[in-house]
């Protein structure tokens, strides 16, 4: 187990390497600079003087020891300063806004995860009803709904129209921190981030377990006398769930794109945020930490998916 | 006198609704098990063999089979006789792993992947006796030693998949003998098995029945197995039973065309070469067995028999009475 967990870490060590070099790559490649990006246009400096700074921000070096330079740095820890926020060091910047978008994923997850296997059950277990029927078109549409068509039409109906939950923000501003302000400012970025994810799982819970509900074990459960609950839950289910574990894993990466549209949305003060103004201002360090942070928490939730899978199917040796 | 019987089929009619048609795949079912007694059903695939087990189990697939009219009554371990085919779900329930035991053909396939086999071995142990979770395990070791696995408190942590073919199927049928059924079901429990490893589960079943006193009912498509475990047998072709006897009898003096068929198609040692030598083949039984849903008018074997008459098209013969305990559905059996 041991040996396994170092392995995958390892792994993923070079994993992130590969992503800094492509995220290195792709951001230069993209037009403009973080010159262009910070000189205000009503005011602009002469072309000489932003040679000057570009000299000295050392954006004029070539690309290999541009790359090599801030690896020397990141390898001990230090993602440098952003260019944007004069002397603001990256990594505490990254870290403050880890903690929001894990939490807004975790959360939407969660709710994807109970709804998505519950539906896919209630679907299987009531094969062709009107209940199945009515679950399919509606896990459809949300696969079929873009993350940022889905926030704002949320925002507008449940927000601004019902009134139902706040509209943005993490915490409302001016009062003290309390758990259920922040739940309320939590549930609705939550669900809508979980949709997409809710819908697709339903899908393959359902499928899933159908196909193990034709299995001999079930056959066998039923002719020991289990009552037909348990038989669903506690013979099929387990089984159903591995292929489900295994693309909940795989979306995870994907959930990041999602949490970052509706964190843009919804105001929430998060790395999606943060990583969409970089971008914006063309903010190299900010987005290079950023990246690294997201692409390590994706790797650890997949190792933890493994060891989750392992966990649930005795025929899975972690070694 | 015949004892009371443990298990009594009159008329059996297990229909499965396909294409917005009933198609029968059991008609006019007749079986009884006596307690301590085997019985093979025997036939081939789609013979009805598998359905009629499933209608005793009250395991026919949902919305789709049914038992359409017939009794199947049944006296379980309290001595109250019951009839199985009108019985609902829940009371049905009961009675499953609880007064009948059922041991399935693929030993790879029946048995749970995600939970060891001592926890699957102790499910109906806690649920229909009532034992606790500590009792319940304890007994299911004891269950996999006396079906013969060594070292039962290691196997009964392990995985099904830690364990042989021939071993798991002793461990389906301990858990099929768990609470002490009065009739076991074995549908198919060799065929999937290498014939070594066949002849000790066949062993076992005949050990395990002779202890507890145990009817079963064997369904089966191998002559050679129903010779070694019988006590009678019931031939099915195409949803009927076609000759029911004890096992000697019927294999020695078939009254119905199709068991002799049968009997003629088994190969037997040396008969072989002996038949290569002399340029014939093997004997087979000529034409394929007909679709339940268009089922021939009359006789359903007529036109594949090669003593069928006019008369056999007419109506579906009665079984009567061949003498010795041997009954069968041919017009013409005296003359066999």
């Amino acid at each position: 187990m041991t040996t396994f967990i170092t392995r995958r870490l390892a792994i993923g060590l070079v994993m992130l390497l590969a992503l800094s070099v492509l995220v290195f790559i792709l951001l230069r490649l993209a037009p403009g600079d973080p010159i262009d990006a910070y000189v205000n246009p009503t005011s602009p400096l002469s072309p000489e003087a932003m040679q000057a700074l570009r000299e000295r921000l050392g954006l004029d070096a070539p690309l290999p020891v541009q790359y090599f330079g801030w690896l020397r740095t990141a390898i001990t820890g230090d993602l440098g300063y952003s260019i944007q926020r004069v002397g603001v060091p990256v990594l505490p910047l990254v870290m403050e806004r880890i903690g929001p978008t894990l939490l807004l994923m975790a959360a939407g997850l969660i709710i994807a995860i109970v709804v998505g296997v519950a539906g896919g059950i209630i679907s299987a277990v009531r094969r062709n009803s009107p209940t199945d029927i009515g679950f399919s078109v509606v896990a459809f549409i949300g696969i079929s709904s873009p993350a940022f068509l889905t926030a704002l039409l949320g925002l507008y109906f449940f927000s601004v129209q019902l009134r139902w939950a706040p509209s943005g923000g993490m915490l409302t501003p001016g009062m003290g921190f309390s758990m259920s302000d922040l739940l309320a400012h939590l549930i609705l970025p939550a669900c809508l981030l979980s949709i997409g994810h809710a819908a697709l799982i339903m899908r393959y819970m359902r499928a899933s377990l159908l196909e193990v509900l034709n299995q001999d074990y079930v056959r066998t459960a039923r002719a020991k006398g289990v009552r037909e609950f348990f038989v669903i839950v506690k013979h099929a289910v387990r089984n159903a769930l591995l292929p489900v574990i295994t693309l909940i894993g795989s979306t995870i990466g994907i959930a990041v794109g999602g949490a970052i549209f509706i964190e843009s949305v919804f105001n929430w003060p998060g790395m999606g945020l943060l990583l969409v103004n970089a971008v914006e201002t063309r903010d190299y360090p900010v987005i290079m930490g950023a990246t690294l942070v997201i692409g390590a928490c994706v790797i650890v939730v997949n190792l933890l998916t493994d060891i989750t899978y392992a966990a649930v199917d005795p025929r899975i040796q972690v070694a | 006198m015949m004892p009371e019987p443990i298990l009594d089929i009159q008329d059996l009619r297990t229909v499965f609704r396909i294409g917005g048609r009933d198609i029968a795949a059991v008609s006019d079912l007749e079986l009884s098990i006596a307690p301590g007694e085997t019985v093979a059903l025997v036939g081939e695939s789609g013979s009805g063999k598998s359905v009629t087990s499933l209608s005793v189990m009250g395991l026919l697939p949902k919305k789709v089979g049914r038992i359409a009219s017939g009794t199947i009554r049944f006296r379980g371990k309290s001595g109250v006789t019951n009839d199985l085919a009108q019985m609902d779900g829940e009371s049905l329930r009961r009675i499953r792993g609880n007064d009948i035991g059922m041991v399935f053909q693929e030993p790879m396939t029946s048995l749970n992947p995600v939970y060891t086999v001592g926890e699957q071995i102790a499910e109906p142990i806690r649920i229909h006796l009532g034992r606790s979770h500590k009792q319940a395990a304890e007994d299911a070791v004891k269950l996999l030693a006396d079906v013969g696995i060594p070292d039962p408190a290691r196997r009964a942590r392990q995985y099904p998949h830690e364990l042989s073919g021939g071993m798991r199927q002793r461990a389906t049928i301990a858990m099929a003998l768990a609470c002490d059924p009065a009739l076991l079901i074995a549908d198919e429990p060799t065929t999937a098995l290498d014939v070594t490893i066949q002849a000790q589960i066949l062993e076992l079943l005949a050990k395990v029945q002779a202890e507890r006193g145990m009817a079963m009912l064997f369904v089966t498509h191998n002559l050679g197995v129903v010779a070694e475990i019988a006590d009678r047998v019931a031939v099915m072709y195409a949803g009927r039973i076609v000759e029911t006897g004890p096992v000697d009898q019927v294999f020695a003096h078939p009254r119905h065309p199709y068991t002799k068929g049968l009997l003629r198609s088994v190969p037997r040692l040396g008969e072989a070469t002996a038949l290569k030598r002399a340029g014939t083949p093997l004997p087979t039984i000529a034409g394929s067995v007909p679709s339940l849903a268009n089922l021939p008018q009359g006789c359903s074997f007529a036109p594949r028999c090669p003593y069928a008459i006019d008369a056999c098209a007419v109506a579906v013969p009665a079984l009567v009475d061949a003498g010795e305990g041997q009954l069968s559905r041919c017009i013409r059996w005296q003359e066999l």
